[in-house]
């Protein structure tokens, strides 16, 4: 009976053999997939279990953990001050899930990154719990606090919108605010029930307070497209900012019926202005003229420049891409694809209406852009990652996003013009004693018809940077609702401005 | 024959100090492990620490004890290496009493006090393992009274959708597994017997040599009986396991791979129409195929080990220092669950490496074993051990479809840890006589070979 025994032997050996390699499959192989699946609980309560790292602005915490009696050893813990102002970007960590900078540098501040391998090891050796490392953000207190109150007190408690600071030389986010927002706290709590509670109460806030509205409401950017438009006209050599510009009290763009007015700004109305004054009032009659001129093409050659059609935020997931239309859809019925935009659009596109839509983060990107002699960065929000001990590991290098998104000169043009609109035009309210700023408003229309016609409250913008010589900020400012404000109340001047101009001072100041 | 001489004049060494040095190895596993949970749970090394080594130490050396005095030939590697699997199982169900704040470790180690208490008896009344040849039938008749016994109204209960437990006083209790035991015995009874018949006749087809029809009947009844237990108790592991088995054994016994050929097409048919037919089948189906599909319902269980699994990685993450509580029923099935995320792969290695040494020593004793009925236990054993391992791991690491049994010696469960306990007695028992120096007339150097081959048949009437 041996040899049907050695057989046996040798098939519970292939038994055995195939229980190895599945199990090392399990273990080694897919254990990375498993670790890092959105539905596996373990990983994020095992992560309140350990000292997660601190999420910092300047030297202060805005994200910490602190020892915990419950049924962790750690809750994670937003200071109380900041909180609500931060809760955008440092986003929040609950049971199973982690949003923000929690979520996207989730791998330094459980001490999973390999860059904190040795102080892992040390850890180990010295028989202590792994600490995570720390993530200081390229933040400025200062200018969050401006923007976040500035939304807050301007829009009133209903009110929705968002204000993106970004140091134009580097790209580092200087504030990034989103109104209304929520209290982390309320989300990390180690009540599952509370937790669970609070989150579909903000789940349910038809105000989308978890919405980070900086990079992921894109909306009309009306006027403040002007910019680009205005940059295009430029680069391609139709006109400089000294000449005159067509005008009009009204423009019918080739093959349509369709008028764009001015909204009764006079100032406009001759058929010839300079461009100074075009900017200075807006003119949507010379944008639009402008912006045929140019062509559909060279406009989204100039607005991809820019950054539209792309993303470029790194350090923060669900960035939404701004656009500036590469076709228009045919339907079907029509014969289907796609097919060029046409004048009549272009002219739209021109004063930021037709299918053109931007994040405030992109408005803000267009805007540092030309304050850094058309040198567009890309934006980052992590300025260094420390050990638990605040040991430097990793500080960001700015990054060229494009080296010219318009020539050094264009970009000189531009900051003239948009000096001359805070001096003399529609957006000084952001002007500032002593120091020369930039700007540009911008109020869209939300539908057919205006304020006026009883139609819905436009969206209101405003762009702007200082000290307009070397600047050192560059801020847009986004309102997409502001219900007790009265409707021809809203323009990006009136509300925008004042906002724009305290997150410039509070940065200004240092 | 020059070999077979060479061989007669060999005489296996006790090892029985071998034996003593892997017992405290195997101790300080379980001992080690136990303080370890302590240490990483709640920073300290638990209180009871000298009682529970003290305890645990006790029955160890006491099984040793019994070993050198009863069975001194007996093979020196199987002891310490359940010693070593049924102390871990102990100190990993500790770690998951910590978290559950239940109080099962402290019932493991009553149970294993009475698997050493049997284990001991075992191996003090059953002088010579070819006395249970004496019981092919009445054992065969007790496997089946056993397994009907969870039918009984009243009596047995039905836990997570299996009747396989019965209920006297507080106490539940698996009879399947005691049956496990009975059927080995049953079947190598019944085959040392009928093997030529079952070996000799029958026709060739094609390459395979295929029994003769009425031959097929004990293959056919033991069909029935596997399916009956898969239909009625809704057991999938165990039919699997019975049926399998059986296959083994009789493939074994005849040396004929037909029966294999056989058997595995009357597996596949019954398993393909009880797919068909029965919703659970299906469900383990498509939970194996897909856990994900509805992670937090039907497939919870296997995605939660997969996690656990994963989360432990290469070197886990430390006993105390998981949260394998997460799984359900992690104490019993899927307690290799608790192992692979607190202790890692390397764990996982080593307790697959510790069963399948089970699984060798057990067929070695049976290749050296002297009388057929005595190689068909064992090979039984060892194919019900190898089974059982592969079926449960593989069903918790998602290899094959989950079916539900225990993990031999780990799991919490105490009808499972002393019937294991006895099938060790059983494997030494045979090991010993294997090993032993031949008797006189075994000396006889004119011993034809044709003589050796039939002594199993001049031995076994002696013992009817």
């Amino acid at each position: 009976m041996n040899k049907p025994i050695r057989a046996v032997s040798i098939f519970c050996m292939f038994l055995f053999l195939a229980l190895m390699a599945n199990v090392t499959y399990v273990q080694f192989w897919k254990s990375d997939d498993y670790n890092t699946d959105p539905r596996n609980a373990r990983v994020a309560e095992a992560s309140y279990s350990r000292e997660r790292g601190q999420i910092l602005v300047g030297d202060q915490p805005v994200a910490e953990s602190k020892k915990s009696d419950d049924r962790y050893k750690y809750l994670r813990v937003y200071p109380e001050s900041g909180a609500r102002m931060f809760a955008p970007v440092t986003g929040y960590l609950q049971l199973g899930s982690q949003t923000g900078i929690e979520r996207s540098q989730n791998a330094v501040l459980t001490g999973e990154d390999p860059q904190l391998f040795v102080t892992r090891l040390v850890d180990l050796l010295k028989g202590e719990t792994a600490q995570g490392g720390n993530v200081v953000l390229t933040l400025d207190a200062a200018a969050q606090k401006a923007a976040f109150e500035g939304l807050r007190d301007t829009l009133g408690p209903r009110g929705e919108g968002s204000v993106v600071a970004i140091q134009p030389k580097t790209g580092r986010v200087l504030a990034m605010a989103s109104y209304p927002s929520y209290d982390p706290n309320e989300l990390a709590t180690h009540d599952s029930a509370k937790a669970s509670e609070a989150y579909q109460a903000l789940d349910a806030d038809e105000r989308e307070p978890l919405l980070n509205r900086a990079l992921r409401t894109r909306l009309f950017p009306g006027s403040t497209f002007k910019l680009v438009t205005a940059a295009a006209a430029i680069e391609d050599g139709k006109y400089h900012a000294g000449d005159d510009v067509p005008a009009g009290a009204s423009y019918q763009p080739p093959g349509t019926t369709h008028d764009i007015g001015n909204d009764g700004r006079s100032r406009c109305s001759p058929e010839k202005i300079s461009f100074a004054t075009a900017m200075e009032w807006s003119c949507n009659t010379t944008f639009a003229r402008l912006a045929v001129e140019v062509g559909p093409e060279k406009m989204r050659e100039q607005a991809e420049a820019f950054g539209f059609n792309s993303t470029s935020l790194l350090d923060l997931q669900g960035q939404v891409q701004s656009v500036y239309p590469t076709g228009v859809d045919v339907p079907d019925g029509e014969g289907g694809g796609t097919r060029e935009l046409s004048l009549a659009e272009t002219a739209q596109t021109g004063i930021g209406q037709n299918a053109v839509q931007s994040t405030p983060l992109q408005m803000a990107m267009v805007t540092a852009a030309i304050a850094n002699q058309g040198k567009l960065m890309r934006p980052y929000l992590v300025e260094k990652v420390q050990t638990a001990g605040f040991n430097v590991l990793r500080t960001t290098e700015p990054e060229t996003l494009n080296e010219s998104a318009v020539s050094a000169a264009t970009a000189g043009e531009l900051t003239q013009l948009l000096e001359a609109t805070v001096d003399n035009g529609t957006a000084s309210p952001a002007a500032i004693p002593n120091v020369r700023v930039a700007g540009k408003t911008g109020t869209a229309q939300r539908g057919d018809s205006l304020c006026s016609a009883g139609g819905k409250p436009p969206y209101a913008w405003f762009v702007s940077f200082a000290p307009a010589e070397d600047a050192e900020v560059a801020v847009a400012v986004m309102i997409e609702e502001a219900p007790d404000r009265a409707c021809n109340e809203i323009a990006g001047g009136q509300l925008g401005g004042p906002i724009a101009k305290a997150v410039m001072e509070a940065v200004l100041e240092k | 024959m020059a070999t077979n001489s060479a061989l007669m004049g060999f005489v296996h060494r006790r090892r029985r100090g071998a034996e003593l040095f892997l017992l405290v190895l195997a101790l300080i596993v379980g001992i080690g492990a136990y303080a370890a949970v302590g240490l990483g749970v709640d920073g300290e090394v638990p209180t009871n620490l000298i009682g529970y080594g003290g305890w645990l130490t006790l029955l160890v050396v006491a099984a040793h004890i019994a070993v050198r005095i009863v069975a001194p030939y007996a093979d020196p590697v199987l002891l310490p290496v359940v010693a070593a699997l049924n102390g871990l199982g102990l100190a990993i169900i500790h770690r998951i009493d910590l978290a559950k704040d239940t109080g099962l470790a402290s019932q493991q180690l009553t149970w294993m006090t009475l698997g050493v208490v049997l284990f001991v008896g075992t191996l003090i009344v059953l002088p010579d393992h070819r006395l249970l040849a004496r019981f092919t039938y009445t054992s065969g008749l007790t496997a089946i009274a056993l397994l009907i016994l969870p039918m009984i109204p009243g009596l047995g209960t039905q836990i997570n959708g299996a009747r396989i437990w019965i209920a006297l006083g507080p106490f539940s209790f698996q009879p399947g597994e005691i049956a496990k035991v009975l059927l080995v015995i049953t079947f190598a009874g019944y085959l040392v017997v009928h093997r030529d018949a079952l070996a000799l006749a029958g026709r060739r087809v094609v390459f395979v040599d295929l029994p003769r029809g009425r031959d097929l009947g004990p293959i056919l009844m033991m069909w029935v009986v596997s399916l009956g237990i898969l239909v009625l108790q809704r057991d999938l592991g165990s039919s699997l396991l019975f049926f399998g088995l059986f296959l083994v054994m009789l493939y074994v016994a005849t040396e004929r791979p037909g029966w294999l050929v056989v058997g595995a097409l009357l597996f596949f048919g019954g398993a393909a129409v009880a797919f068909r037919i029965f919703s659970h089948v299906q469900s383990r189906v498509d939970i194996w195929l897909d856990p994900f599909a509805d992670a937090d319902g039907s497939g919870y269980q296997l995605v939660q080990a997969l996690y656990g699994f994963a989360w432990g990685g290469l070197v886990g993450r430390g006993l105390g220092e998981g949260m394998p509580q997460r799984v359900p029923y992690v104490e019993s099935d899927f307690i290799l669950a608790a192992i692979g995320e607190e202790l890692g792969l390397t764990a996982v290695m080593a307790v697959l490496l510790l069963y399948g040494l089970v699984v060798e020593r057990a067929l070695r004793a049976a290749l050296i074993s002297r009388d057929g009925f005595g190689k068909l236990v064992a090979t039984g054993l060892a194919a019900v051990f190898a089974l059982q391992v592969f079926v449960v791991i593989g069903g918790v690491t998602r290899l094959i479809p989950l079916t539900g049994l225990t993990t031999p010696f780990l799991s919490y469960g105490g009808s499972s840890l002393v019937a294991n306990w006895v099938i060790i007695a059983i494997l030494l028992r045979i090991s010993d006589q294997a090993r032993r120096p031949l008797p006189d007339l075994a000396a006889d150097e004119a011993e034809d070979p044709d003589d050796q081959a039939t002594q199993v048949v001049k031995v076994m009437p002696e013992w009817r």
